[in-house]
């Protein structure tokens, strides 16, 4: 294991991770909170994944094992771009294995396997102001946040009902945390919302662009906006898995060939591949 | 005679060397509708923002069932705007949300005190359009698709639908066609009725006070110049401005 | 028996500041009590003060000085020193005032319009409308007219619905002012018949009757009104 010439542990300087660090343990005092950080240039551009990559470089130490997914994949070009600069200046291990990493870099999912108190899961943020656009005004937002007046919130979701009969976001879905703050829990599908609530692991937050940081500790109430009479309901496509038969974990859908042809596969490729590990003797035995 | 609702005294609020509002008092009982009505530069809109904890005060204190109202704090003052008392804007795109829909502009008051069931806050929100003349059918329409006069009757089922005690009303029909005008304050003369309700009204339409206040405050130069009994003041003023203004009244 | 309104050196003077200053004194050194199920006429020459008097015992105008007593809720109230509110609920429950005049509210209708007091007073919506309408009925006002605000009323017709306003409630204290200025024999007849009913359960009146056959027919005296001497 060895690192880059002349660049820190993990890239960042030590004053810098100093700084991301207080900023997390600021987010998990207060789950929900967003907390503003001294973001810093990282040798990629912003929408790629700098707060995450900033949040993971802070908390990664030399025994640690790192897993990067993008949508549920491991081998996508930014997964791989990610795990390969974590492995340049950190020199840590790195797997595509749920249960083997102590660290997840995660775009826009999460895996199905649950995880561990021993884990932390990092999640990469667009856009971390759920009132973003119901409330240009980000001083008035923050005001609304202080004073828990999330009224507008569930404007939104009404005039989705009247409009369309039923509650349109399928990603991103707003959540209350702890019953106190409104979140946007990054662009999970809203599949995931209910694998945040009271998850062992530790989740943390980070958006690079936006310089913001937030966190869930261990086992928090982490609740999806709704309705009594429209209640949340987690939305996959209704088939099974072409690879796995599984009926009950998040589904791409993959274009086949040009003449509409098309399957079905697990999102998440670690999950999908362990399942198909454990059904494959018994298939050899039969 | 019971506690006023709200009761003021001694408002001073100076801008630079500009004297908005020189030891103001004023309060408002249980159901009464008080205007304040002056031309422009009298001070009314200054004492409007003043008593609803908009502007802080140089001096004097405003008390809302007995709380200081700028002493409370902002949170305390938002609660209260979106329960006990409402605001109703001279300018409604000002109290409203454009980009929502009729019937959600209705309900979000209803959301944030703690609403959670849809088809409850639906049917709240028609009843309310209903009482200010609104069809129905428009519930899911945008106010920007609205005439001002309708556009105003939205904010103001938006303002009384958690059933305030004291709705702060600034200039309401300014902006609107006569005959629309006449609708509105019709409107607002029975809800507040209806409902009991508390009014403080800033207006510079003498014949709109007339038709809505139980009493009425005259203000020039941010002093209030008279006040008493609406009837009484405007057929009987005792004070110089005051016989001008309502000397000044054009009748239809 | 006490009176139910009465006045104690009741005097009203008119200063106007627009032209210069002016001082017009109208009324002084009135002292005018009326007892329940007693009617009494203001007499004077025009221009003497009957008016003014009667709208400073509604509290329209200001008493300049003296006192005005009226009999509330089992108590004596100056109306002349009291409160704003105080006054509005005198209005409300004992004191009831038929002007020359319809203030017209725009699109209220004429039956709505007579039933507003009593239903400020309490009465029951259906009962304040169903009295609204007989009372109409009884003072001619055609059905027709009824639903219609009365903007476009003619003055004997518009002096109708004031009065129907003014009988419905059945205020103890009731102020008349030429309540049959603009209407013809017959419903001048129904107007005296009113009056009288009043009069009957007890209600103190106070008018004033240009015509001396409504005088006569319901006047228990005549209270003078004389203009006063202008020593300024």
């Amino acid at each position: 294991m060895s690192t880059m010439d002349g660049y820190n542990f993990a890239y960042l300087d030590e004053a810098t991770k100093r700084m991301i660090r207080r900023a997390i343990l600021k987010a998990v005092a207060i789950p929900g909170h967003q907390i503003p950080f001294g973001a810093r240039e990282m040798p990629l551009p912003y929408g790629w994944g700098t707060g995450g990559i900033q949040v993971t470089a802070s908390i990664l130490g030399p025994a640690d094992t790192l897993k990067v997914i993008d949508q549920g994949a491991d081998d996508t070009t930014n997964a791989v771009s990610i795990r390969r600069f974590f492995t340049r200046v950190a020199g840590v291990e790195t797997t595509a294995r749920t249960g083997e990493a102590s660290i997840i870099q995660t775009r826009h999912r999460i895996p199905e396997k649950p995880l561990r108190e021993d884990q932390i899961i990092v999640y990469q943020v667009p856009q971390p102001e759920p009132l973003f656009m119901l409330e240009p005004r980000r001083a008035e937002a923050k005001r609304l946040h202080a004073l828990a007046d999330y009224g507008l919130m569930h404007v939104r979701l009404y005039e989705d009902i009247a409009r369309l009969g039923h509650i349109a976001k399928a990603y991103d879905y707003p959540v209350m945390v702890n019953a106190r703050y409104l979140m946007s829990p990054s662009p999970i599908p809203a599949f995931d919302n209910p694998k945040m609530h009271r998850m062992a692991a530790l989740q943390l937050f980070g958006a690079g662009r936006e310089k913001r940081i937030y966190a869930i500790p261990p086992h928090t109430e982490v609740h999806s906006l709704d309705f009594e009479d429209h209640p949340f309901r987690p939305i996959r496509a209704p088939h099974a898995c072409a690879l796995c038969r599984s009926t009950d974990t998040y589904l791409d859908e993959v274009i086949t060939d040009d003449a509409g042809g098309r399957m079905f596969v697990c999102s998440d490729t670690d999950f999908c591949a362990e399942r198909q590990a454990r059904a494959a003797p018994q298939e050899a035995a039969e | 005679m019971t506690a006023p609702l709200l009761a003021a005294e001694g408002l001073t609020l100076r801008f630079g060397a500009i004297p908005a509002l020189l030891d103001v008092a004023i309060d408002v009982a249980e159901g009464e509708v008080v205007a304040i009505v002056g031309e422009s530069g009298s001070g009314k809109t200054t004492l409007l923002r003043v008593l609803s904890g908009m502007m802080t005060p140089d001096a004097g204190t405003v008390r809302w069932l007995g709380d200081d109202v700028h002493a409370m704090g902002e949170a305390a003052r938002r609660r209260l705007m979106r329960t006990a008392w409402g605001f109703v804007h001279q300018n409604p795109r000002d109290g409203l949300r454009l980009a929502v829909s009729a019937g959600g502009n209705v309900g979000e008051r209803l959301m944030a005190v703690g609403a959670r069931h849809y088809g409850n806050i639906r049917a709240e929100a028609l009843s309310w359009l209903a009482k200010v003349e609104i069809d129905g059918h428009r519930i899911d329409d945008l106010p920007r698709t609205f005439s001002g006069g309708m556009q105003q009757r939205l904010q103001i089922a938006r303002t009384l639908v958690t059933r305030p005690r004291l709705v702060f009303m600034d200039e309401p029909t300014g902006g609107l066609d006569v005959s629309v005008q006449a609708r509105l304050l019709d409107l607002i003369r029975s809800l507040s009725r209806e409902l009991g309700l508390s009014v403080l009204i800033v207006t510079h339409d003498i014949a709109a006070a007339r038709l809505l206040a139980d009493r009425i405050l005259v203000m020039r130069r941010g002093r209030v110049v008279e006040q008493g009994l609406t009837d009484r003041v405007l057929d009987d003023p005792q004070h110089p401005y005051t016989q001008l203004l309502v000397s000044s009244v054009l009748a239809a | 028996m006490t009176p139910a309104l009465r006045t104690e050196g009741l005097a009203k003077a008119f200063t106007l500041h627009l032209q210069g200053g002016t001082h017009i004194p109208v009324l002084s050194g009135i002292d005018l009590a009326v007892r329940p199920g007693e009617c009494v006429a203001l007499w004077g020459p025009s221009g003497a003060g009957k008016s003014t008097l009667m709208r400073c015992l509604y509290g329209n105008y200001g008493a300049g000085s003296g006192r005005i007593i009226l009999r509330h809720r089992g108590r004596d109230i100056d109306l002349a020193a009291a409160d704003p509110r105080d006054v509005i609920e005198a209005r409300r429950e004992t004191l009831g005032y038929v002007s020359q005049f319809l203030r017209v509210i725009p699109r209220v209708a004429t039956r709505d319009i007579v039933a507003e007091p009593m239903i400020t007073r309490g009465v029951p919506r259906e009962e304040a409308l169903a009295r609204a309408t007989a009372l109409l009925r009884r003072l001619n006002l055609p059905d027709r007219l009824h639903g219609l605000p009365p903007a476009t009323f003619s003055g004997g017709e518009q002096q109708r619905v004031n009065l129907a306003r003014g009988f419905a409630p059945g205020y103890p204290v009731l102020l008349l002012d030429e309540p049959t200025a603009s209407l013809d024999a017959a419903n001048r007849a129904g107007v005296i018949a009113l009056i009288n009913e009043a009069k009957a359960q007890g209600a103190a009146i106070v008018g004033i009757f240009h015509d001396a056959e409504v005088r006569e027919a319901v006047a228990d005296r005549l209270f003078d009104v004389l203009p006063v001497q202008d020593a300024a």
